[in-house]
């Protein structure tokens, strides 16, 4: 609605908003995390949480041990090849509208670890990332960060349009294939509907 | 006064009490159906929450003998708390305490030969 509109009706004390805005504050505020830790970055995932740095204040203390009732997987560590199906498995349980922080080197691309032969490089090859956090591990205020980056990104979506969340698109997949852990590599070694990386441009 | 059923309030209650336990679970479903977002699949709908994929069947049958198992295990476990008092009071007990104690013990003994004897302390 109209900007000078709005602010004529609120100096007469009429409030307006729209079921959007109240539908994305609500949900801004109350990301329940997975209680999931896969590395060193866990360790600093927890001191968040804790009294000095308080991830409560931003309504997401309650870390869920199950996913079913948690809307965000903070990615906190070294994804191995081994590991990754059970991750994309605990993704596809989280009901929607669910969201994923990949934190630390390891979780974006394999981090130093990266040239290691059951090391996967980066989470984003099989499920869709919201926010990346580098650092080695990234320091709890680097976390908070990334929060408050995903409050952002929430508060901006729109429930309809071609911008909607994938909850509210009925032709959006609501699982994605979990890969089984192979001879060589995990089958398939990544999802291509979630990870479309750059061409590499070569001088010929 | 009016006279009314004495069991009419027994009723209200059941009413009542009925109403208790199917309005939670009534308003969830409502709720459920007109505002979640609907994306199930196979991995959602699994049972098993951990990640890992579940192996192998939850209805696993358990050797009724263990029943017999247990009752003998129960009966001596029972016997040590008559026996930590007796103990205690050993010395200050006439013949007579003492002869009943070792009738009842050797009663539980008998039961327990018994049971040997009848196999079932062997697990086939």
């Amino acid at each position: 609605m109209d900007e000078g509109l709005r602010s004529e009706l609120s100096k007469q004390g009429i409030f307006t908003t729209k079921l959007a805005d109240i539908y994305n504050w609500g949900r801004k505020n109350s990301v329940w995390p997975l209680q999931f830790g896969l590395a060193c970055c866990a360790i600093e995932m927890i001191a968040t949480t804790m009294a000095r740095y308080d991830l409560a204040r931003f309504g997401a203390e309650v870390f869920r041990p199950s996913p079913r009732q948690a809307d965000l997987m903070i990615v906190a560590g070294t994804v191995t090849k081994k590991m990754a199906p059970q991750v994309v498995r605990l993704y596809n349980q989280m009901p929607e509208p669910k969201y994923v922080i990949a934190m630390g080197a390891c979780a974006i691309s394999g981090g130093p670890f990266k040239q290691g032969y059951n090391v996967l490089k980066g989470i984003d090859r099989f499920i869709p990332v919201d926010v990346h956090i580098p650092g080695c591990p990234p320091r709890p205020e680097a976390l908070i960060h990334a929060f408050m980056t995903l409050q952002q990104k929430i508060e901006a979506q729109t429930l309809t349009g071609p911008d909607r969340p994938r909850h509210l698109d009925p032709d959006a997949p609501s699982e994605f294939p979990v890969p089984q852990f192979g001879e060589h590599d995990l089958v398939p070694p990544n999802n291509r509907d979630v990870w479309q990386p750059p061409a590499k441009a070569r001088n010929e | 006064m009016t006279s009314y059923n004495p069991y009419l309030l027994i009723v209200v209650f059941l009413v009542a009490a009925a109403a208790f336990a199917v309005a939670p679970l009534l308003t969830a479903w409502v709720w459920a159906r007109l505002v979640s977002p609907k994306k199930s699949g196979p991995d959602k709908n699994a049972v098993y929450e951990c990640g890992l994929q579940s192996k192998g069947d939850a209805w696993v049958q358990f050797k009724s003998e263990y029943y017999l198992y247990g009752i003998i295990f129960l009966i001596f476990d029972v016997e040590t708390i008559f026996l930590l008092p007796f103990a205690v009071a050993f010395t200050g007990l006439p013949a007579g305490a003492f002869i009943a104690m070792v009738v009842f013990l050797l009663l539980l003994v008998e039961g327990l030969i018994w049971a040997w004897r009848k196999g079932i302390l062997n697990w086939a």
